[in-house]
């Protein structure tokens, strides 16, 4: 078959309002994530790039709003900051690093 | 004579030209599976019928050695020509000419048939084969794209856009097609992004092939950026004569009206839909039981495929059907599905072809994925398009019919002129599990045993609400009909709304839920 599983048979159960339906799950469906909150004290990437600089190490104290990173992507040099006041309790990356979108950088623990 | 020779001098120049980028070029093109501008272009159009324009056209581009450059035909084809009789315009580009780049004079002759696609009121096809912007023209090159986007735009609805990705079609390029109407694609051949593979991969250190990120499957399947998927250019041909088969030259006229033909006999049309609500078929059959021959040209069936639509005919004049599948995620509505239909019933609506309605869904999906989706914005795309719509709206509801989705759904309150309900129908607020749960929370929880009278009121909801009398007796159904008498009251609602006429209050434009 060229259009590869159109005629997969349909016994997958799928369950709307308490009732359940015998059906074919797609794909993308079967494989959405789970949601999870953005945890404050988490400091990630939001874009894939190249660690520049790390202005700090684990046990430094860091207020709100200090710079824990510089991170390069899309041609910028982006400061990430701390959300958070707080003690760092893991550094995961050093300049020169290359990370994926949604890399957990460095974490903050509230003090 | 000097005739003689002058129309020599000519047929030797259109030899030239017709060899494009040289046949080295053409070589090459060949053996990515893929045929030339112009073998393109005549065969789609009928044998004879092309006529090209500007073929002589060269740029005149200085800088970075272009000066010296010669580009036959500045690397597109323009013309016009006839498919099965219907006058269209056309046009290709041409890789073998310096990867069909677009630079201001290529832009121009596109924008030259777009004028007169539009001021003759007659169907656009456009032949996407080019590496992007011809870099050595500067901004010129953005100009000629902005000024394609535009024409786009302000055809749209009026004449039928067609695009065809038969190569590359990279960067600021993609939006044209993304702007008309139909989108066909090629397995292996066509590959359409924003971003391609290296850039992606020197940007953010990601490696993805060409088609994985782009490929015809992927727009097919995940993006929805395409609607027609085939394996050779042959097959896509194919697709497109047919598509513009049942399209209208432009939106002032009707699309043309063909002998009618009876559907195919071995669709029983009784016994494709289970009775029992939770058991899945192929709304697709109930389609081809009720369209004339049973032809049913599907629209993007590998994207969102809850939802179903393409176009057929009844009665001879081409309709548009909207159907939920059981056989994918039980019918339901979601993002992907919504906006799938919504778009379609504007297409519908706009070149006025009457719409028709199959119902059979338990509701909207479920999930945090949806909501953060959008499914809010998205679903609300389907009621917007449905009640703006004044073509013939025509609706059969299945069986399930509940809660939003049964609004949604092309029901009378959103305008439908005739909605009729098989006996298996069932409208309802929603199934009777979830119904009689919220109902009779309380007999369910204090009773001794709560699974026997849970399964006592179930049944007690169903017997009451999961049919379609209630609905029948507000009047919200026109009529419950056997299955076997869909076809003859359809044929009969459409010749009764042909001349329907509604109007709406002035405005500018909506707002829809983009």
């Amino acid at each position: 078959m060229t259009r590869n599983d159109m005629e997969k048979k349909a016994n997958d159960r799928l369950s709307i309002d308490h009732t359940w339906y015998t059906t074919r799950i797609s794909a993308r469906h079967a494989a959405r994530k789970p949601y999870a909150p953005a945890d404050p004290g988490v400091i990630s990437s939001f874009i894939p790039g190249t660690v520049v600089e790390v202005m700090v190490s684990v046990g430094d104290t860091v207020e709100e709003g200090d710079d824990i990173l510089i991170l390069d992507a899309m041609k910028m040099k982006n400061r990430l900051k701390s959300h958070i006041a707080g003690k760092v309790t893991s550094v995961n990356i050093k300049p020169g690093d290359r990370v994926s979108k949604g890399a957990v950088l460095a974490v903050v623990e509230c003090c | 004579m000097a005739l003689e020779k002058k129309i020599r001098e000519l047929k030797e120049k259109r030899e030239k030209m017709l060899l494009g980028g040289g046949e080295e070029a053409i070589r090459k093109q060949k053996a990515m599976g893929k045929n030339t501008a112009r073998e393109r272009i005549l065969a789609i159009l009928d044998d004879g019928s092309f006529s090209e324009y500007d073929m002589f056209v060269e740029h005149d581009a200085r800088d970075f050695g272009m000066d010296k450059k010669h580009l036959p035909s500045d690397g597109v084809v323009i013309g016009t020509g006839t498919v099965s009789g219907n006058p269209v315009a056309i046009y290709a580009q041409d890789f073998t000419v310096a990867g069909g780049s677009l630079g201001l004079m290529h832009s121009r002759k596109i924008t030259k048939i777009m004028d007169h696609a539009l001021k003759m009121r007659i169907p656009l096809i456009g032949i996407n084969d080019s590496g992007g912007a011809r870099i050595q023209e500067g901004v010129n090159s953005l100009a000629g794209y902005g000024e394609i986007f535009f024409r786009n735009t302000i055809s749209s609805g009026v004449i039928p856009q067609i695009s065809v990705i038969l190569g590359p079609c990279a960067g600021g390029a993609v939006y044209s097609p993304a702007l008309t109407d139909f989108v066909f694609v090629v397995d292996n051949i066509s590959k359409m992004f924003i971003t391609g593979p290296e850039v992606i991969k020197t940007v953010l250190g990601e490696e993805i092939s060409m088609e994985a990120l782009g490929g015809a499957r992927v727009h097919c399947e995940t993006s929805g950026n395409a609607h027609f998927f085939s394996v050779s250019e042959d097959e896509c041909f194919g697709q497109i004569k047919k598509l513009i088969s049942f399209l209208p030259r432009n939106n002032e006229v009707r699309a043309e009206v063909v002998e009618t033909v009876p559907p195919d006999s071995s669709y029983d049309i009784e016994n494709i839909v289970p009775g029992d609500p939770t058991l899945p078929y192929d709304v697709r059959e109930v389609i081809r039981a009720v369209a004339d021959g049973s032809d049913f040209f599907e629209i993007q069936e590998m994207y969102a495929r809850n939802m179903v639509i393409g176009f057929g005919r009844l009665g001879g004049r081409t309709v548009g059907f909207v159907a939920n599948q059981p056989l994918e995620m039980a019918g339901v509505l979601d993002v992907d599905s919504s906006d799938k239909a919504a778009r379609f019933i504007r297409y519908c609506d706009a070149f006025s072809i009457p719409i028709i309605t199959f119902v059979d869904l338990p509701g909207y999906l479920p999930g945090i994925d949806q909501e953060h989706a959008g499914v809010i914005r998205h679903g609300a795309k389907v009621l917007y398009s449905y009640s703006e719509a004044t073509v013939p709206k025509l609706t059969v509801i299945l069986r399930k019919a509940y809660g939003g989705g049964y609004i949604a759904m092309g029901s009378r309150h959103l305008r439908a002129d005739f909605v009729f309900a098989w006996p298996t129908a069932e409208i309802a607020v929603m199934g009777p599990e979830g119904a009689a749960n919220i109902i009779f929370r309380k007999e369910i929880t204090s009773a001794s045993d709560p699974d026997e009278v849970r399964r006592q009121k179930v049944e007690e909801y169903k017997e009451k609400f999961a049919n379609p009398y209630v609905a029948a007796s507000r009047g919200y159904v026109d009529s419950v009909i056997e299955p076997t008498e869909t076809r003859r009251l359809l044929l009969h609602g459409l010749e009764v709304s042909s001349g329907k006429h509604v109007q709406m209050p002035f405005k500018k434009h909506g707002i829809p839920p983009f």
